[in-house]
């Protein structure tokens, strides 16, 4: 039996994705297109109030409604009121109190969307409003504030200590840093479909990132045993985190079982912002000491994350942020505190970057700032504090695979820098274009042409105060779950004649939710048994957990258990090759008939880490990345254009080329964003700007032209040597942004997303 | 009240009564089963609603569907000729100019009408010869679809899929 064969579109190969025709002709059923005749449609009455007792909730006015099939309050959970990824602390429904705006009170289903949506507003509710609680500084340090959950206000404090504190420093510099609070902004919005059974159980076809969890938390919530409650992934229209906690599964769950009918639930955009968790915002108070050559001394660190009105994932932020506080530099003494603090903004939980972006945003301005006082590059301050293989952490632990920061900065800043700016009075206008070409009346090399220049066709300046700046951001994000989580997935495949042909199936319940993970769960398959036809089924609850689509894991551990199976079916065959030589595999399995393995696949333990040293080896991989982005400012009115981005990222080994590629574009766009677009802006708890036309996300516009460096150094303890590659672009884009607009302006900007205002009102002031 | 309008869907005839309140995107997402066009926002924002309404882009969530009795709508779905993928959805399959997919009809329904702009000589905001034919650089690309959003940020492949095409 040959199995050696080594197919087209294997690992490593640019395998077209199994769901892109689909995609690319709008055939593709996102969880907001299902559809079953006969189905009703459910809508969320939501608090207004960040912070109310509820005194009564009348749902009379709404079931008086024509089309109206149920009206829900917590009263009518089945089983358990809470909910919740860590904690169960969540209300399925609100239970006499409400802690944020937008909480879910009630519950409508009705024979159209806007009869439900009319219902749910004459649900009648009485509120007593409270002051709210929306420091998160004062939440968790100011033991006087008053409290949002009975327990404290602290929802995890973890301490790091190394070494010794403040010795030795010849240079010191400090810095406060803030950063906004960052939506996911999927253009999906949160939708499923609940089927009632006939078993007494729910069906329920959800866009999610992780199945198994979503239905542990329903299951007990519907009073169900879990074999009653079977999720299968609807098509899924980004998550970034943002699908990691329930929106509108139990809801729709509850109303299928009370009215016996198919409940579809489909968040409008406004909605959706209310819907999920955001990106913790963040205050941060940096201390770090150096030598005069600039070598880091100490780092002092305090990090408080507003981590909202529910815990959602908040205590692991809280242990990236501490655990990676420092950077990818070596520094024998560490003092962070990390905290999330209770508050009545919404509730924040995981976002692409995961804690680490909050912190790296901090540390990356502060070596800038030690750069400055030492009179070094920014890249030469880093590549003398770059971390390597065999580096300790702050939390002692060793990097034990590459990390080649030192030689990943130095290509980025070998790269070539993009051409002079639009209002150089010499050389070419065009960045970066597709070559020279008679441009007729406007920007001549007098009068330079506005529409290049930041502000674009608004034509907000003829080049007169506008600067140029460069500016280097490096991020380092674990990969995986950390801190001694049991962190696993599961494989089935199966081989057998299809038509005559070998065919492999792949079943796991991984959630594509664009990254490209079916593209490659077929990629290994391919390889590992050289058989050309693979399906991947699509992912269910009929199979074993696969873990979340989140922290770059899923090609890492879904992939290994791929991996593992197949090897497993291989051994199999081979076995039955040796026993029957000189069949092919066609024959084998004419003769055998189809064979299947199982496997589970786990990556090396992780231990949690100490609550009062934060020592311990909490993450099982770490990736590197670094950005060199340059921008144009306009310093009188604060605009600024992103003129290139530039990338260097190690990620073990590349699976699928322009799968990774768009991976790294799009974490660096999202990072973008944060330095200088997107923040939910917040006043006494409420939401000030939810729609697209008031929280912006990146357009085509304003995403540059890329420059970017793979390398494949292999972590030995990861299936094919790989390194989860999806989030740390997204931590390195934003200090790198920040930075070149500080090298424009000469301004401090301690606080990202960057608005115009702090560029324009301190350059006149 | 409802009105009675006949839609011309990817080449086939549908009548409809309709409230005269639905919006072009309802229609044909929720009475005529067409769920290519995504509904992104509801409020012109996004772009994932776009369609070609007699060979022009709009945003279908923008305009109501009594407007358009008699119209032709081509939506993503409707772009391919006898299964094969037209050559703006070839082009973003093979430059990866797409993850979830989401806003991806919309953009494809926009970068075809697009090209039909640049074609016709449509000068846009990047142009700077008003009257002679335009010539699709990468600059013009990103302007014609800025009204697209793509969160997961496939811009850079997006403008390779477009410059791909407008060269071919």
């Amino acid at each position: 039996m040959k199995t050696e064969t080594r197919t087209s579109l294997g690992v490593g190969a640019s395998a077209p994705r199994p769901d892109g025709a689909l995609k690319v002709a709008g055939a593709f059923a996102y969880a907001s297109d299902l559809w079953l005749d006969g189905m009703l449609w459910g809508a969320t009455l939501r608090s207004p109030h960040p912070s109310a007792w509820i005194r009564s909730i009348d749902v009379g006015p709404a079931l008086a409604l024509p089309g109206v099939f149920a009206v829900l309050t917590h009263e009518d959970v089945p089983g358990a009121k809470f909910y919740g990824l860590e904690h169960a602390d969540q209300p399925v429904l609100a239970v006499d109190q409400v802690r944020y705006q937008g909480e879910p009170v009630a519950i409508v289903a009705a024979d159209h969307p806007e009869t439900a949506r009319r219902a749910a507003a004459a649900v009648v509710v009485e509120y007593e409003v409270r002051a709210a609680v929306t420091d998160a500084r004062r939440a968790a340090l100011d033991p006087a504030c008053p409290l949002v959950h009975p327990g404290g206000n602290v929802v995890r404090h973890q301490p790091v200590r190394a070494g010794s504190a403040g010795s030795g420093a010849e240079v010191v510099v400090t810095g406060e840093y803030e950063v906004g609070m960052q939506d996911q902004a999927f253009l999906g919005p949160e939708a499923g479909l609940a089927v009632p059974a006939d078993d007494g159980g729910v069906d329920l076809y959800v866009a999610t990132q992780w199945l198994h969890v979503d239905r542990d938390q329903i299951a007990p919530c519907l009073a169900l045993p879990e074999d009653k409650v079977r999720l299968t992934l609807a098509g899924v229209g980004g998550a970034f985190g943002a699908r990691e906690d329930l929106s509108m599964q139990i809801h729709a769950s509850m109303l299928a079982l009370r009215t016996g009918r198919p409940v579809k639930i489909v968040y409008g955009r406004e909605e959706s912002f209310f819907g999920h968790v955001h990106r913790h915002p963040a205050w941060m108070r940096y201390e770090h000491g150096a030598t005069a050559d600039g070598r880091l001394v100490y780092v002092k660190a305090e990090i408080v994350l507003d981590g909202g009105a529910y815990c959602s994932s908040s205590p692991a932020v809280v242990g990236n942020a501490a655990s990676l506080g420092v950077g990818p530099y070596e520094v024998e003494n560490v003092w962070i505190d990390a905290y999330a603090a209770y508050t009545n903004n919404p509730p924040c939980g995981a976002m692409r970057g995961f804690g680490a972006v909050q912190a790296c945003y901090a540390y990356e301005s502060q070596m800038d700032r030690l750069a400055a006082a030492c009179g070094l590059s920014p890249v030469e301050i880093r590549v003398r504090n770059a971390v390597s293989q065999g580096s300790r952490l702050a939390t002692g632990q060793v990097i034990d695979s590459p990390a080649p920061l030192a030689a990943m900065l130095g290509e980025l800043a070998a790269m070539p820098l993009p051409g002079p700016p639009a209002y150089a009075p010499s050389g070419s206008r065009r960045q970066g274009g597709s070559g020279a070409r008679a441009r007729g009346m406007i920007g001549t090399r007098e009068e330079p042409d506005p529409r290049r220049l930041p502000g674009g066709v608004g034509r907000t300046t003829r080049g007169e105060g506008v600067r140029r700046g460069v500016g280097y951001g490096v991020g380092i994000k674990n990969i995986c779950f950390s801190e001694g989580f049991d962190d696993y997935s599961t494989a089935r495949v199966r081989v057998e004649l299809l038509g005559g042909e070998p065919h492999a199936l792949v079943h796991t319940a991984a959630a594509e939710v664009g990254q490209g993970l079916v593209a490659v769960q077929a990629q290994i398959a391919r390889t590992e048994l050289g058989v050309d036809r693979v399906t991947v089924a699509p992912a269910d609850t009929s199979v074993g957990s696969a873990g979340s689509s989140s922290a770059s894991r899923q090609s890492y551990v879904t992939g290994g258990a791929v991996k593992a199976a197949c090897e497993a079916v291989r051994r199999r065959l081979e076995a039955l090759a040796a026993a029957d030589p000189g069949l092919s595999l066609g024959e084998l399995l004419d003769r055998y008939g189809p064979v299947e393995e199982t496997r589970e696949y786990r990556h090396r333990p992780t231990v949690p880490l100490d609550p009062v040293t934060g020592q311990g080896d909490s993450h099982t991989q770490l990736a590197l990345c670094v950005h060199r982005a340059v921008v144009d400012v306009d310093v009188e009115l604060g605009l600024v254009k992103v003129v290139e981005l530039a990338a260097v990222q190690d990620v073990g080994r590349i699976l699928n080329p322009l799968a990774l590629e768009g991976q790294i574009h799009g974490g660096s766009a999202q990072g973008l964003g944060l330095a200088l677009l997107e923040e939910i802006q917040m006043r006494d708890g409420r939401v000030l700007n939810p729609s697209f036309t008031d929280y912006l996300i990146p357009t085509i516009l304003d995403m540059p032209p890329m420059r970017l460096s793979i390398l494949e150094n292999p972590d030995p303890n990861a299936p094919y040597g790989l390194r989860g590659a999806g989030e740390p672009p997204t931590l390195s884009s934003t200090p790198a942004v920040a930075a070149a607009v500080r090298a424009a302006t000469g301004l401090a900007l301690p606080r990202v997303p960057i608005r115009p205002e702090d560029i324009a009102l301190a350059h006149t002031g | 009240m409802d009105a009675r309008i006949t839609l011309r869907v990817d080449g086939r005839v549908r009548p409809l009564a309709l409230d005269t309140r639905t919006t072009l995107l309802d229609a044909l997402r929720d009475h005529l089963s067409v769920t290519s066009p995504k509904k992104g926002c509801d409020h012109g924002q996004c772009g994932a609603c776009t369609v070609l309404l007699d060979g022009r882009r709009v945003v279908s969530c923008l305009i109501l569907a009594v407007t358009c009795d008699g119209a032709e709508v081509t939506t993503a779905q409707g772009l391919a000729q006898e299964g094969e993928p037209h050559p703006v959805q070839r082009a973003f399959l093979e430059k990866d100019a797409f993850q979830c997919g989401f806003c991806t009809p919309g953009q494809v329904c926009s970068a075809v009408g697009m090209l039909e702009e640049v074609k016709a000589g449509h000068p846009s905001e990047v142009t700077d010869d008003l009257t002679g034919p335009v010539t699709l650089d990468d600059e013009e690309i990103r302007e014609r679809l800025s009204g697209n959003l793509c969160r997961c940020g496939a811009y850079v492949n997006i403008v390779a899929a477009l410059r791909e095409e407008a060269e071919s």
